[in-house]
């Protein structure tokens, strides 16, 4: 999706001034299957950019969420406790955390959509 | 001698002709002769069917539950099973069968975990239960990494110090491998504070994670933890109440104190004392833990044809995908234990369970007043207890214990040299215990 940037690990950062809105992509969702629980972080915690910050867990797979930038979190979707399958309806509407972005360089290692696109060709 | 082997000698010749070797030195011939046994086996000789039955016999009199009349619990208590627990038990479908690889194959073994869980979820108050763990000891263990996992950053759990030493022991063997930083929690007077708790909660580097408590606790103290689950959720850690499972059929619940986690031995439902063991360990949670909770879960569903069907769930992480990631990798359950606690609860209702912890909390106090009155005793805790308690000995309490055992008394645990714990469940009757403090009366009678 136009706008976004994307991980190797399938996560999108949509950015809103310093605020960062991380989800997994509709190719991730796709591949993954009916999502049954997102296991998330709380506000206030900490993510570093490259490492775990929670997991989504599908009827067929479970697979780690890992941040695509550093910061803390100021807003987790608390929809997704009770209702995970959001994530197979729109990946892109239903994010999963927010996070308030320490370091923006840290974007110029991600793909842009048409990257990202061609990246998931391969 | 070797009528009792499956292979004749013709046997064991057809098989070496059949791999093609000459004899038996000839299949082993590829171990070197430098780490093989060449020495007599110290065994004793060959005993006839008659003369072992008379070794046994023999044996039997040292056995605990035998010919003593038991008054020591510290986690494993001789209350009664009913027949029918044994009875079912021993048949093979139960006793023999191993865990089902394609567990939904067996329905009948589900069935019962299913059961099982679902009692004591009930008894203890909480949301779930797993399948069952080792013992409660393990299950403790187990805990305390769940409240580790659970935490994002804090690494310390905090064990109360009137725990039963043995499960302490457990557990520090657990976290020792797993980064975690065991802190004791003093007691005073037989049991731990809440202010004690507050100013360990507050004051320890990087956070803590947990907390464990038991209840009754391992002087047979029943504690107060008003205000404890506040104090530790405050905290965001996890509050872990380890408790004798029989005896919470009159005790408030660790759901209604507040824990996140139970856990705890469930011997006093139904299993024999044995040596000790073999017991079963329970865990219990809230229904917010239920995916860091190690083991095995059944769940109850309906199968392709609406029929009602049990199936193994909420496995992924243990066992197959992420399993780096897992809190624990136990995969299996104390299945046949956890049988004897199925039966036990199904036939002694809630109503029975309440009878038999009366009893015993009946019976001990009884005791505790007996022994009072001789002048040799003092209660050593002024708190409530429950079935078990501590008295301290104005004599030598490893002469006392020895002198009652010849009498036929296990007449207590050794807490330290001047302390004995006793134990009364409902199997104690009135004269076994006039009988005790009469036999102790006159032990020192004797000595004077």
């Amino acid at each position: 999706m136009e706008g976004l940037y994307y991980s190797e690990s399938h996560e999108y950062v949509r950015v809103e001034g310093n605020i960062g809105i991380i989800g997994i992509s509709d190719y991730a969702q796709h591949a993954l299957g009916n999502v049954v629980y997102v296991d998330m972080p709380e506000v206030d915690d900490e993510v570093s950019a490259g490492e775990e910050f929670g997991a989504v867990e599908s009827v067929k797979a479970a697979s780690d969420l890992i941040s695509p930038v550093t910061g803390v979190v100021v807003e987790v979707n608390e929809a997704l406790e009770d209702q995970p399958e959001l994530i197979n309806n729109d990946a892109y509407a239903n994010w999963i955390i927010k996070v308030e972005i320490s370091d923006k360089s840290e974007l110029e290692n991600l793909m842009d959509a048409k990257a990202y696109a061609a990246f998931c060709e391969k | 001698m070797y009528k009792y082997f499956p292979h004749t000698d013709d046997d064991l010749h057809q098989m070496l002709e059949r791999v093609g070797v000459d004899s038996l030195d000839a299949l082993y011939a590829d171990i070197p002769e430098a780490v093989r046994f060449r020495k007599e086996y110290n065994l004793p000789e060959a005993l006839s069917e008659m003369e072992i039955r008379r070794l046994f016999d023999t044996l039997e009199n040292y056995t605990i539950g035998g010919p003593l009349t038991v008054f020591a619990g510290a986690g494993i208590y001789d209350h009664y099973a009913p027949s029918v627990v044994q009875n079912i038990i021993q048949r093979s479908e139960f006793l023999t069968s191993y865990t089902p690889y394609q567990a939904e194959i067996s329905q009948g073994t589900l069935h019962y975990i299913f059961e099982y869980q679902s009692m004591m979820a009930e008894l203890t108050g909480m949301d779930i239960s797993n399948a069952s763990m080792y013992d409660g000891a393990t299950a403790t263990a187990e805990a305390v990494m769940m409240a580790f996992a659970n935490a994002k950053k804090a690494d310390t759990v905090l064990v109360s110090a009137t725990i039963d030493p043995k499960v302490r022991r457990v557990v520090d063997t657990y976290a020792k491998y797993h980064g975690i930083k065991i802190e004791t929690i003093p007691m005073k007077d037989g049991v731990i504070e809440l202010s004690t708790l507050n100013s360990q909660l507050s004051t320890i580097e990087g956070g803590v994670a947990g907390v464990v408590v038991q209840q009754p606790n391992y002087y047979g103290i029943v504690e107060d933890f008003t205000g404890f689950a506040d104090a530790i959720h405050e905290q965001k850690a996890l509050f872990i109440i380890n408790s004798i499972a029989a005896d919470l059929a009159v005790l408030k619940t660790p759901a209604e104190w507040g824990a996140d986690i139970a856990v705890g031995d469930g011997q006093s439902l139904g299993i024999p004392m044995s040596f000790g063991g073999p017991g079963v360990g329970y865990m219990c949670c809230t229904e917010k833990l239920i995916r860091k909770m190690p083991g095995r879960i059944v769940g109850m569903t309906k199968d392709n044809r609406d029929q009602r069907a049990f199936v193994l769930t909420l496995q992924a992480r243990e066992q197959h995908i992420r399993r780096q990631k897992a809190t624990s990798n136990i995969c299996s359950n104390q299945s046949l234990m956890a049988l004897y606690v199925t039966i036990y609860l199904s036939v002694m209702g809630r109503q029975g369970l309440r009878d038999a912890a009366e009893l015993s909390y009946g019976g001990a106090h009884y005791l505790c007043e007996q022994l009072e009155q001789t002048g040799y005793f003092k209660l050593k805790y002024q708190q409530p207890f429950f079935n078990e308690f501590c008295v301290t000995y104005d004599g030598d309490v490893d002469k006392l214990l020895a002198e009652c055992a010849d009498a036929g008394f296990m007449a207590g645990i050794k807490i330290d040299d001047h302390t004995i714990m006793l134990a009364v469940t409902e199997q104690r009757t009135k004269e076994e215990i006039d009988e005790l403090v009469e036999t102790i009366k006159q032990i020192r009678e004797d000595a004077a």
